[in-house]
């Protein structure tokens, strides 16, 4: 850029008053200081702290050698990985249909589906045992039904639905903007060639989308990986990494430890948004 | 026409309105026969891209418009099943595809095998000149090779109509003239049925058995390139086709009187106030003295291979010469004007 | 009549899709307002459980508000300089910085928390107070406004504006303040709306930063949804609603409307 190579005339002459070069670098001192203090310092802290347990820094490789944490990081990967598969296909699913008919009451459909992106997880537990829960509708009705009531919400069915609950809002939201963006004569040209509806779709719809599927299915896994306040609500007995960290740190005390898993949850979260921007070469829609 | 391929179309009544109300086409019937090149001709917003889609069968025209393949009721048929090739203005290749598996698409929805697919394949790539992309993606292609490979994967289907939307609109002015002799070069090898959408007059007549020309959703004329060249029916026809020089005058006693002096007209023609066309390259230069029409030379420009003149004076108007580009004159000199009577043709009123 | 059988079957689709979403909210905000949830609507609408959230978390919520719009005042001032700044520069030196401001996005909020109290713990005061968990909150609301901003100033000619006001002898701060924030305006909205509502929702960093004395509103649900009864819990809930309903409401308006004046 010309004003930081060379001053452009109209600027060098400014005899009074700051330079626009030193202006700029006023505008990024706040980020720089905000960012240092509260962010960056903070993360080299918790990596040093994360290496000065009793275990020093084989800490870090506890979460694939002990088993407790590898059956834990399973679980969550497992976890999140079901979540974002499932709920790409449903947003690919529901985002066609609502894209590309117009209909009364669609605006109203969208606003339903992406409402809960706001909503902490905390709310979305709450959520899940109003639905599935010992007082649920849904247990409410097969009692009805089928004369049993049926509870799942403290389950790892119910865990998977809460996580399904705030990761279909954030994907939709990004299907249906590139679907959208999506260029109609790409498959006039295929029904031209003859293609039915499954074929366009096969070979022209769904191809074009894989860039969208890869972004949003990557901000959702990291979500779901890092997703704390679901699984607190539903108080459960599954494990997942971000609750083992919680009782870690505060019910064991065992800060090095929780520092550790911190790190290693950090650096998964981050190598799967960063594996998928260099795959799409975009910037991703930032979550919520 | 021996090398004729396709269909015959026939378009009865098709008119098309949008919801919101706008009118995109007025009921247009046209027909056209078996291997003749079309060409539709119209400034944008005339309704001729929505004539194609309803041809293609990507439009329904509104009730009553009937369009026929050979005489069989298609309007009801929806486009994967007309068997149409169309070229797309942006191409539309697709991009998770290389140029063969584009250019074979059409076969493979056919269920065509894998070794016939292929020898079509090199068969069209050989046509339309493009060996040794067969395995490029679409996006290492520049626009010419786009453009091929776009009418390749029409082509090869056999389609019983081709349907070109604008093919050359996306392309720079050197490489559209290229194209367009090649481009006319293959449809007649070709000779099948087609359909070609355009808003460069140059290339309609370069490439069109007739012109349509249309306006504001309607047809203004039909007719071959020498037909709407030298014969328009209505002011925007000339206007649009070809320059040309609009003379609203009076005729006397068979000569159109001109503020400049007059001109003499063929047998036949109507007395009272007309509106008259003459074509720049029909008005000649010669001396001022014995000549019926004169005016004043305004302005000069050497085009290259013929030369441009201004000249006010001898209509109500300036008048646009094309003359060669060896003539000898200076602005602001006086010259006499020569035209044949048979170059200037009357126009009726037209509707607006 | 199969393109109507797909179409239904699509629609019932969706439509089940958004009930699931949908229907637990609208029970929670129902639960807040009838007198028994147990029995149901029949047992009459109060206000009682409404009231009761008053009594309780009042504090909270103001407490919640508070920290919102500091956190918006904060990413005002620190974003919207900095998005200006890195859309001059542009080049590798923005995107690298972009990168860095983005990463609270991708490491999840229990480990800034974390990192946070480590770095802080011996700062007693600081870390006691509500201007902790604020610090929290910019952090992670931070990347929103500054995307938010420079997606806006990249669709116009940054360059071209600062030139014009500076040939017409205005100085850099003069340029910014009548020129370029002015032209930023939608972003900045964007970003405010964005920042507010994160703000207000904030759980996973918030959990571990407060204490009893600085709680905030999804704080308050937590506790509300493990030791209080349903119907206070959901009328709480019927109040986190109301609040960020409007916020969302006006996203979506103002979404619509850029996405009109980008068509036209």
């Amino acid at each position: 850029m010309s004003f930081f190579a060379k001053p452009v005339p109209t600027f060098a002459g400014h005899a009074r008053g700051l330079s626009h070069r030193s202006f700029l670098r006023l505008c990024l001192l706040p980020l720089a200081v905000v960012a240092a203090a509260f962010f960056l310092l903070p993360m080299v802290k918790l990596v040093i702290v994360g290496a000065s347990g009793e275990t020093g820094l084989s800490a870090y490789a506890a979460i694939v050698t002990q088993p407790r944490y590898r059956a834990t990081l399973i679980n969550t990967v497992l976890l999140a990985a079901a979540t974002t598969a499932a709920s790409l296909a449903i947003a690919t699913i529901a985002g066609l249909f609502l894209q590309r008919h117009r209909f009364p009451g669609r605006a109203v459909l969208v606003a339903m589906l992406t409402f809960p992106l706001a909503f902490p997880g905390v709310v979305v537990g709450f959520m899940i045992i109003l639905l599935a829960g010992r007082q649920g509708l849904v247990g409410e009705l097969t009692s009805r039904l089928i004369g049993e009531k049926l509870v799942f919400a403290y389950s790892i069915q119910g865990l998977f639905l809460g996580y399904l609950y705030f990761s279909i809002p954030r994907v939709i939201l990004t299907i249906m903007a590139a679907i959208e963006k999506l260029d109609p004569a790409l498959e006039e040209a295929a029904r031209a060639l003859g293609a039915g509806p499954w074929a366009v779709h096969r070979d022209v719809i769904l191809p074009a989308l894989v860039p969208a599927f890869v972004a949003s299915g990557a901000i959702a896994f990291a979500t779901a990986m890092g997703a704390f306040g679901t699984a607190f609500t539903l108080a459960t007995n599954i494990d997942v990494l971000p609750m083992v960290i919680y009782t870690e740190f505060t019910l064991s005390a065992n800060i090095a430890m929780a520092a550790a898993l911190s790190v290693g949850l950090g650096l998964v979260a981050w190598a799967m948004l960063a594996l998928s921007r260099s795959l799409t070469g975009g910037t991703i829609a930032a979550a919520g | 026409m021996s090398n004729s391929h396709g269909v015959s179309l026939r378009l009865e009544a098709c008119a098309k309105s949008f919801p919101g109300g706008s009118r995109a086409l007025d009921p247009v019937t046209l027909a056209v026969a078996r291997g003749e090149t079309v060409v539709i001709l119209g400034p944008s917003g005339c309704g001729k891209t929505t004539l194609l889609r309803i041809i293609a069968g990507l439009e329904a025209p509104d009730a009553g418009g009937r369009v026929f393949f050979n005489d069989a009721d298609v309007t009801k048929v929806p486009i994967e099943q007309r068997k149409v090739g169309m070229v797309f203005q942006s191409y539309a290749l697709f991009p998770n595809m290389s140029v063969a598996e584009n250019i074979g698409y059409g076969l493979k929805i056919r269920g065509i095998g894998k070794a016939q697919r292929a020898a079509r394949v090199a068969e069209l790539v050989k046509l339309t000149g493009i060996e040794g992309f067969e395995h490029r993606r679409i996006t290492q292609l520049s626009g010419g090779q786009r453009q091929r490979v776009a009418l390749a994967r029409a082509v090869a289907v056999q389609p019983s109509v081709l349907l070109l939307d604008e093919p050359l609109t996306a392309l720079d002015a050197a490489l559209r003239e290229r194209l367009r002799s090649e481009l006319d070069r293959l449809l007649r090898t070709l000779g099948i049925t087609t359909i070609y959408v355009t808003h460069d007059q140059a290339e309609a007549m370069a490439l069109g058995d007739r012109i349509v020309v249309m306006r504001n959703g309607a047809i203004a004329q039909i007719g071959s390139p020498r037909e709407i060249y030298f014969s328009p029916q209505s002011r925007f026809v000339a206007e649009f086709v070809g320059a040309a020089n609009i003379l609203e005058a009076s005729i006397e006693n068979g000569e159109l009187k001109l503020p400049g002096g007059r001109i003499k007209l063929g047998n036949g023609a109507p007395a009272g106030a007309v509106t008259a066309m003459v074509r720049p390259e029909a008005i000649a230069i010669v001396p001022p003295e014995r000549a019926a029409l004169c005016g004043r030379v305004d302005a000069v420009s050497f085009v290259g291979d013929r030369a441009r003149l201004i000249v006010t004076g001898a209509a109500d108007r300036p008048l646009v010469l094309s003359v060669a580009n060896s003539t000898d004159v200076k602005v602001g000199e006086r010259v006499g004007l020569a035209i044949e009577p048979d170059a200037v043709r009357l126009l009726p009123g037209d509707r607006r | 009549m199969r393109d109507r059988v797909i179409f239904g079957g699509q629609l019932l689709f969706t439509a089940l899709v958004a009930a699931f979403l949908i229907v637990p909210a609208i029970l929670s905000m129902l639960a807040g307002i009838t007198v028994n949830y147990f029995r149901g609507i029949g047992s009459g609408l109060t206000l009682q459980w409404v009231v009761a959230v008053w009594d309780l978390y009042a504090e909270t919520i103001a407490r919640s508000l508070l920290i919102a719009i500091a956190t918006l005042a904060a990413t005002l001032v620190v974003g919207v300089p900095a998005a200006y700044a890195l859309n001059v520069r542009g080049g590798r030196f923005a995107r690298t910085v972009e990168e860095v401001i983005t990463l609270p996005l991708a490491i999840p909020g229990l480990a800034i928390a974390l990192a946070l109290l480590l770095t802080y713990n011996g700062f007693g005061d600081f870390r006691r107070s509500w201007l902790f968990i604020l610090t929290g909150h910019v952090v992670f609301t931070l990347p929103f406004m500054v995307r938010a901003v420079m997606a806006v100033l990249s669709g116009i000619d940054v360059k071209t504006l600062d030139e014009s006001a500076a040939s017409l002898g205005a100085g850099p701060w003069r340029r910014f303040r009548d020129v370029i924030v002015p032209n930023a305006r939608p972003g900045i909205l964007a970003g405010a709306l964005a920042v507010v509502t994160l703000s207000l929702g904030e759980f996973n960093l918030t959990w571990m930063l407060h204490t009893p004395l600085t709680k905030t509103l999804p704080v308050g649900l937590a506790d509300s949804y493990a030791s209080m009864r349903l119907e206070v819990a959901s009328a709480y809930t019927l109040v986190f609603f109301l609040m960020i309903i409007p916020l969302l409401v006006a996203m979506q308006l103002l979404a619509d409307r850029r996405g009109t004046l980008e068509r036209s």
